[in-house]
């Protein structure tokens, strides 16, 4: 699996995930700085990091979503390459018009810091190959404005095209407003676009890659990415 | 030229922040808010002259930037 990280002026996860890439994948991603117009030849996944690009400006998102890279990003997906948006990425790919919806606000108007549970809502995608249908994994959340919403349509539209990837949940899978840390509607952590080839998610699964930070339960993620690059090949 | 960009929450959209400011006032004792929010404002200088030029190109700007329309609405003024 060859990766991409993209790299904006205030991201600050792009270490965190390319190691959680180099440590699965057993390849060195690229960083590809945002003012490329280009990503190197045959990338089969681009990320786009966490962090603050360009200093949440405007809204989170809205300046890095017009970059000259995301143009590049944009063809990638159109060619039906991987895209994933972690936390500042997930809302880049909002303003970009590559995923529905946009991140508020947390509900509770603060910065969310902790662990939290996430349910496995289908496994049958490029990016959850690595876990079953319904099980819960743990992963640490940091974002003051991950509280997602979309018109009610919207949100009937992805429920039932199965869109929904990642939900926020109790840690037995069960959906509970106390476990739903920002107040996203239905809870909804992660969601893919409509051709499922781009992903956006709130929370940090490259901070849950290594058993010396306690927990591992990221590394499904990209173990099951791995996987489908080497079938595919 | 001068004009202004005015971008609002569209109703039904759940606003943490003009919740949060609410709260505040009733807490320091200002009378009669029911209730408040929160948005923002552009005041923008154009080199352009004509004023129906100008408005279509702020028109631009609020689409494709400064307003993100699945949660905002935008107003826009050529103030002269």
């Amino acid at each position: 699996m060859k990766s991409a990280v993209v790299v904006f002026p205030g991201s600050n996860r792009e270490r965190d995930m390319a190691h959680a890439l180099r440590l699965v994948s057993g390849r060195e991603p690229a960083l590809v700085w945002n003012a490329d117009r280009e990503l190197p030849a045959g990338t089969d996944l681009v990320v786009l990091p966490g962090g603050f690009s360009y200093g949440d400006y405007l809204r989170c998102g809205a300046i890095a979503a017009h970059a000259p890279v995301m143009e590049a990003v944009r063809a990638h997906a159109a060619r039906g390459g991987l895209v994933m948006g972690v936390c500042n990425g997930f809302q880049i790919l909002c303003e970009a018009g590559l995923l529905p919806g946009v991140l508020q606000r947390n509900a509770s108007v603060r910065f969310i810091c902790r662990e939290v549970c996430l349910k496995i809502e289908r496994s049958d995608t490029a990016f959850t190959r690595g876990y079953n249908a319904g099980q819960v994994i743990r992963v640490p959340v940091a974002h003051g404005e991950g509280n997602y919403f979309a018109a009610p349509e919207t949100i009937a539209r992805i429920e039932s095209e199965g869109r929904v990837l990642f939900r926020y949940s109790d840690p037995d899978g069960k959906r509970d407003d106390t476990w739903n840390v920002n107040g996203a509607m239905n809870a909804i952590a992660g969601v893919l676009n409509d051709e499922l080839n781009v992903l956006g998610l709130m929370p940090h699964p490259e901070n849950h890659v290594e058993a010396a930070v306690g927990c591992t339960d990221g590394r499904g993620l990209f173990a099951g990415l791995v996987a489908h690059f080497a079938q595919a090949a | 030229m001068k004009a202004r960009v005015t971008v609002t929450l569209k109703s039904g959209v759940l606003d943490p922040q003009g919740k949060a400011i609410e709260g505040a006032l009733k807490s320091l004792g200002v009378a009669g808010v029911a209730s408040v929010r929160q948005g923002k404002v552009f005041d923008i200088e154009l080199g352009e002259g004509d004023a129906a030029k100008a408005e279509a190109a702020l028109k631009d700007a609020a689409e494709k930037l400064l307003a993100n329309t699945v949660i905002e609405n935008y107003r826009v003024e050529v103030t002269g």
